[in-house]
């Protein structure tokens, strides 16, 4: 059972709720919520003012669209007050055809910038700078990664990749072209650590499998790694800490995305056979285990269920989002006084064939 | 949940370091599905980096003289017949307990586990023989780094590649034979087992380490797909068992030599098909030996004519060989690890049935469905299928039970018609045939006489020159002395 207090698994819960019925009141309220909420409670028959008052309430909401953060306008998305501000779009997905986008104003910033405190400075140290080896353009985490170095007193080198081309390639059975792509990121990240003073690197496991063919990692400064990007294994990182970190620079892996935020990891051990347990930025964003064939019941611990996601921020509120993943739901733990996700998968995994890609 | 500790594990060999993965996949009884045993997965950013680390053990490798290495390599045939050998996880695995892990996950029975085991064995021990056949009885020394002399020239022969990948199936233990030789020729192997069938490269594997050996030569790896490919990208040199896609896949990557289908015939010649009752044996076994798994078995029969009554005498044959309790010493059918492989096979034949111009002979004799459950076991009943031309889609398939056609045609067409065939008896004494045959391009081993179309000689490779595929022959001169 849980390690954590009782009272710390309550006052998460209190913080929870009443966070959440801040942002339902600021999403629901004509002075301040946007055209999208307000226009759905008007369809919906009940206020969600009033009769959303704990988490657990969160069920009354159907699952989210995510189809219509491409089918909308942006304006929709606008709350009230922050009408006129110029705001940052970020995207998902996508290989054809307009994308899933995102609006943000600072959401993004809150969670790298708590995420910063988390970074250990031994291995993250404050003032060093970081090499972006994942994906550019529209992506959030072309910026973020730029946020993060900057709060802890660095600066961020940047290469370009673009993660379509490579799932378009992958899709389509090109593997030849896939790895030259590879090889053509790894070409132009290799003399960056080689001639720049880098200690802390951002990349997906496939991205630092291919650097580690190309350069000794921790040789050429890396301290710290932050991985992302992609589903992984304990296998997968076990490999990665151990034989391309050679267990000489800190492995931190993530899950997050562009309507989520980070979620931190346990860190990793190989006591606990690098097992990888996530937990998200709650109260900002919440991560739910839930029963693929019956959505509104939460799996037991130490059980596989598909990830449900409820973004809850003044700037998005994206109630039971379900996510393309499955996870084993796991215990609170240490700071973290709620659910944690664990072993990370394209969802029914065993059953479909899911291109990743590079990222 | 199982209880994970009490199952054999299955590790991965790494330049012949046993090495433990975190992700594990379960083997299962063939019938019944319970967990027979957990192998560890290698992922397929360790396999690349293993082998782009592999010069090491290819140095080491050759630095073993030939001529000790054959001594290694009949040891160590000895111990894999007959010695307890290390599983990896520190169990030991006696010759019994190989048998029967391999038939619970295979389908195999006991009796034709065994017949593989002595083929591996020969293979082993009778390296020399088949080396000479491979170098065309070469001098070994010229491969130690030696200048030698062949029908007084001088020659030399250099290393092609540093390792050898081979991405095996789980059909037969007996396709480890096609690389064992890349070990005696010093060449590191890179082996991906079968999902069903790691059994028999990690006995062999164990067999040559403990008979002396550099484990180095060695990496085992049970992978998936994304691993297989790594193998066969990352190695110099790269075998892979497949059917017509896979061969298809490859067909313009001179590194990778592709074992697909065999499409393996019998042909008989006009001066001979009168007397077809007096090799009517030799036409069956070479359907039905090894449960009609290998690629060796015959899948067709030509004939110029008695097409209906060969027909009707094989599957009267071959009806009478039913699914056996696996210990039983003449079971010779295998049960379908997958079931779907059984499902895909019957629903193939049924298909082709509904085109006029074909029968399932062996219908009028077995008592039963094609497919038939024993226990909680799949088996497919050999079947004889009587085609009225070569042109049916049922004439020339190949599939892994014993299934073959029986279709005339005229001996003047016979080579025109029959397409590559991996093996081909032919029964006759026209010398104008056999000249025929003899220039044949489609043949890629020729047995001329009623010989089994399973029957190997070691002596004799085919598919494809393992030899010829890891070494070239330079050029070289002297200063006289």
């Amino acid at each position: 059972m849980s390690a954590i207090a009782e009272s710390a698994l309550a006052q998460a819960k209190d913080q929870l709720d009443q966070h959440l019925r801040e942002i339902i009141q600021w999403h629901f309220s004509p002075e301040t919520g946007c055209p999208y909420w307000l226009n759905w409670a008007k369809q919906a028959g009940w206020d969600p003012r009033e009769d959303v008052k704990t988490y657990e309430d969160v069920v009354k909401f159907p699952h989210f669209d995510d189809e219509t953060l491409r089918n909308e306008p942006h304006e929709v998305w606008i709350p009230k007050q922050y009408e006129g501000k110029p705001y940052k779009i970020f995207e998902t997905g996508g290989t054809t055809g307009l994308p899933k986008q995102r609006i943000s104003w600072h959401d993004h910033e809150y969670d790298y910038t708590e995420f910063a405190e988390t970074l250990d400075p031994e291995f993250f140290p404050r003032g060093g700078n970081w090499l972006m080896m994942g994906p550019t353009g529209p992506r959030r985490l072309r910026l973020t990664i730029e946020h993060l170095a900057n709060v802890m007193g660095g600066s961020c080198y940047h290469l370009d990749l673009d993660p379509r081309w490579v799932k378009k390639l992958i899709g389509n059975g090109q593997g030849d072209q896939a790895k030259a792509y590879m090889e053509h990121i790894v070409d132009q990240a290799a003399p960056i650590l080689k001639h720049r003073n880098v200690s802390c690197l951002f990349t997906t496991p496939k991205l630092l499998e291919a650097l580690g063919e190309k350069v000794d990692v921790p040789g050429v400064g890396i301290k710290g790694v932050f991985l992302g990007g992609t589903s992984m294994t304990p296998q997968v990182v076990r490999f990665l800490a151990e034989e391309i970190l050679e267990e000489k620079a800190q492995l931190v892996p993530t899950y997050g995305n562009t309507l989520m935020g980070l979620a931190c990891s346990k860190p990793l051990s190989a006591e606990d056979d690098y097992a990888l347990t996530y937990y998200a930025p709650q109260p900002r964003a919440v991560l739910r285990v839930v029963d693929p064939d019956d959505t509104v019941k939460t799996v037991e611990y130490g059980e596989w269920g598909r990830v449900e996601l409820t973004t809850i921020t003044k700037e998005l509120f994206m109630p039971r989002f379900l996510e393309r993943d499955e996870v084993i739901r796991r215990e609170p733990w240490g700071r973290f006084a709620w659910d944690g996700v664990g072993e990370v998968r394209p969802f029914r995994a065993s059953e479909n064939k899911v291109v990743e890609g590079v990222y | 949940m199982t209880t994970m500790t009490a199952l054999t594990q299955i590790p991965c060999i790494r330049s012949g370091r046993v090495y433990e993965s975190l992700d594990k996949s379960e083997l299962v009884h063939h019938s019944g599905g319970e967990a027979v045993a957990q192998m560890s997965m290698a992922n397929s950013g360790l396999i690349r980096r293993d082998i782009n680390k592999i010069s090491r053990s290819f140095e080491i490798l050759q630095d073993v003289p030939s001529a000790k290495m054959l001594e290694i390599c009949k040891q160590a045939g000895e111990l894999f017949m007959n010695a307890s050998l290390p599983l990896g996880d520190g169990a030991e695995q006696s010759p019994q307990d190989y048998i029967e892990s391999l038939s619970s996950t295979t389908g195999l029975p006991y009796s034709l586990v065994k017949r593989n085991m002595g083929k591996i064995h020969e293979v082993m021990t009778q390296m020399p023989t088949i080396l000479g056949g491979l170098t065309r009885g070469l001098d070994l020394t010229a491969l130690d780094g030696a200048v030698a002399q062949q029908g007084g020239s001088l020659i030399s022969y250099y290393p092609t590649a540093k390792s050898l990948g081979v991405v095996l199936p789980s059909n037969s233990p007996g396709v480890n034979s096609i690389w064992i030789p890349a070990v005696a020729l010093r060449i590191p192997v890179v082996l991906k087992p079968g999902r069903e069938e790691p059994w028999t490269p990690l006995r062999i594997i164990q067999a040559f380490i403990a008979a002396g050996c550099p484990p180095e030569a060695f990496c085992f790896y049970p992978t998936d797909h994304e691993g297989a490919n790594v193998i066969l990208q990352s190695c110099d040199s790269g075998i892979i068992f497949g059917d017509e896609k896979t061969v298809a896949r490859y067909a313009s990557n001179p590194a990778v030599q592709v074992h697909g289908p065999g499409w393996s015939k019998i042909l008989i010649g006009a001066d001979k098909a009168d007397q077809w009752e007096s090799f009517i044996d030799v036409l069956a076994a070479s359907i039905y030996e090894n449960g009609g798994r290998s690629c060796v078995n015959a899948s067709c029969v030509l004939t110029p004519k008695h097409g209906a009554e060969i027909a009707d005498a094989l599957a009267k044959r071959l009806a009478e060989i039913k699914p056996c309790e696996v210990d039983d010493e003449n079971a010779t059918l295998c049960g379908f690890a997958n079931p779907k492989f059984a499902e895909y096979f019957e629903s193939t034949i049924e298909e082709g049935l509904n085109t006029p111009g074909a029968e399932d002979l062996t219908a009028r004799y077995r008592n039963s469905e094609r497919k038939v459950e024993k226990g909680s076991s799949v088996y497919m009943l050999p079947t004889v299928v009587h085609c009225e031309s070569f042109d049916h889609p049922l004439a020339n398939r190949e599939f892994l039970f014993p299934y073959a056609s029986v279709v005339e045609v005229p001996q003047d067409q016979m080579l025109e018609k029959m397409g590559p065939s991996l093996v081909v008896t032919a029964v006759t004494e026209d010398a104008a045939f056999i000249k025929q045959l003899l220039r044949s391009p489609l043949i890629e081993r020729l047995n001329l006489g009623a010989l089994p179309t399973s029957r190997v000689t070691w002596d004799q490779p085919h598919e494809g020159n393992l030899f010829e595929f890891l070494y070239k022959r330079r050029a070289i001169q002297t200063v006289k002395k």
